[in-house]
């Protein structure tokens, strides 16, 4: 057992030597001729504006986060997996249960609305008459609702 | 005893060569395709039909200057390309060519590809932070969520393919197969596992991690030199493993359609010849699949990319897992 392990190390071994190799063999060989504007971070040509390390969307935590959990879940399956042909039913809708308990925190995620990426809609305070002000989604424009000529960018362009 | 260590020496050199030669063949392939699929004519000055390109390749990678930005981080600069390369390489070790042909054949299997495989993201994603440029920040960032997120139904998807099984070793997966190829039995399973190695490894419709349109190279837009020809060679290597893999787990591996039927019985030589054969087609056939996927069918975009994730694949593999278990179960009792 451990000699197969040792198999998988002997390959470790030349994969890191085949890297650092050809990495070494192209320091040998390679021009070195730096420069100011060569070492710049590149931004289209322009001189960088601050730093890279930058505030990002912390959606891209939350998708670490689920990760962690869904992948452990996965690996809790596999033992399981091996040997559910033994153990009968029980052990079925015990991992069923399982399943379920986490697939409920996902539907609430999903539903939370923290794994949508698209851009929100705009939500519009409007005034309603006896109501007060409501915040309300910005109804569809009709299709064909006034003539051409009255919008007000071709009066302006008349005007002029 | 001592022979069997002998011929795993044999396999994992052999094995070594041949992954490494073949990601050079991919590039060459992938082009050569490209052009034909676009109506070009493609590389063709190198050698007798361009052969020898990815050989131009290499001289002119190792021969380029290397540039290094002063305001990254220069260590893990440096150590990030090499990540994706070993990782790559590691995979290779457990996957069975043929009857009796396999470097290795650990009783966690499964896992440890699982596990090779999701060490892969810290290539890219230390490269696109170590950079300290905007666009290699977000290349790398888009590169952790979206390899993080189709680990998991990935992961579904093995797991659906271990429960006929009943051994996480890569070995007794491809002898399970002789008769039936698991692709008959799990077919659902097997459309997500493509589609999970497609994002795994990259490529196109899942490129975003390089979306030159709006990230310029991604997350090695600040790579140069032989660093990153490291990536190139980490790209073809995973195209050619996640081949590999998908042949392994649904296609039945080494065995020909339902062999255990009607193959008859072979000399040893002949069978390994057999093998080695049926198993080099079938993945080069999937190599040839990732390559026509690329020049046929447009990139996502990432808000796509995630939502097919997380709210398509994911329920879907943990919904067809379970069905299959509970199938196997009613079968069994």
């Amino acid at each position: 057992m451990i000699a197969d392990f040792g198999n998988i190390l002997l390959f470790l071994i030349h994969g890191a030597l085949f890297v650092a190799l050809s990495l070494f063999v192209a320091k040998l060989i390679r021009p070195h001729r730096p420069n100011a504007e060569k070492l710049m971070t590149y931004e289209c040509g322009e001189v960088p504006i601050g730093s890279a390390r930058v505030q990002f969307n912390n959606r891209f935590y939350i998708i670490g986060l689920m990760f962690l959990i869904f992948e452990v879940e996965i690996l809790l399956l596999f033992p399981w997996v091996m040997v559910f042909q033994d153990i009968g039913w029980f052990a079925f809708w015990a991992m069923f249960v399982f399943v379920f308990l986490i697939f409920i925190g996902f539907a609430y995620e999903l539903g939370k609305g923290h794994l949508q990426w698209d851009i929100p809609r705009p939500v519009v305070p409007k005034y309603v008459e006896g109501v007060g002000v409501v915040d309300d989604y910005p109804a569809k424009e009709p299709a064909s609702s006034e003539p051409a000529l009255d919008e007000p960018a071709l009066q302006t362009g008349v005007n002029r | 005893m001592a022979e069997a260590e002998v011929n795993s020496y044999v396999v994992l050199g052999a094995a070594l060569f041949m992954l490494l030669n073949s990601a050079a063949i991919c590039v060459y392939a992938e082009r050569r395709i490209a052009s034909f699929i676009q109506n070009r004519i493609g590389p063709n000055r190198v050698g007798p039909l361009g052969l020898f390109q990815p050989l131009a390749d290499v001289v002119k990678l190792l021969l380029k200057e290397d540039v290094t930005p002063v305001q990254g981080f220069r260590t893990i600069h440096t150590i990030a390309p090499m990540i994706p390369v070993v990782t790559a390489l590691l995979t290779v070790a457990v996957i069975p060519f043929g009857d009796g042909i396999y470097v290795t054949d650990i009783n966690a299997g499964v896992l440890y590809l699982l596990a090779a495989a999701s060490l892969g993201v810290y290539g890219v994603t230390l490269a696109g932070w170590a950079s300290n440029s905007k666009y290699s920040l977000l290349g790398g960032l888009r590169a952790a969520a979206q390899m993080v997120s189709y680990e998991l139904p990935l992961g579904m998807a093995l797991a659906s393919v271990v429960i006929f099984v009943g051994s996480l070793s890569v070995v007794d997966v491809a002898v399970a197969q002789e008769n039936w190829w698991f692709v008959f039995l799990n077919p659902l399973g097997a459309v997500i596992f493509i589609i999970a190695a497609f994002a795994e490894s990259n490529r196109t419709p899942f490129d975003l991690v390089e979306a030159e349109q709006e990230l310029v190279g991604g997350f090695h837009t600040e790579y140069s030199s032989m660093k990153f020809g490291m990536f190139f060679l980490a790209e073809y290597m995973h195209v050619v493993i996640n081949s590999m893999l998908i042949t392994t787990f649904f296609f039945g591996s080494y065995h020909l359609p339902f062999a255990g039927y009607w193959l008859p019985e072979m000399s040893t030589t002949a069978k390994a010849i057999l093998d080695i054969t049926v198993f080099t087609g079938k993945t080069a056939f999937f190599i040839f699949l990732f390559i026509w996927v690329r020049w046929t069918i447009p990139r996502f975009k990432f808000n796509q990319v995630m939502s097919l994730g997380w709210s398509r694949l994911l329920p879907l593999s943990i919904l067809n897992f379970i069905v299959i278990a509970a199938i196997l179960f009613a079968i069994n009792a």
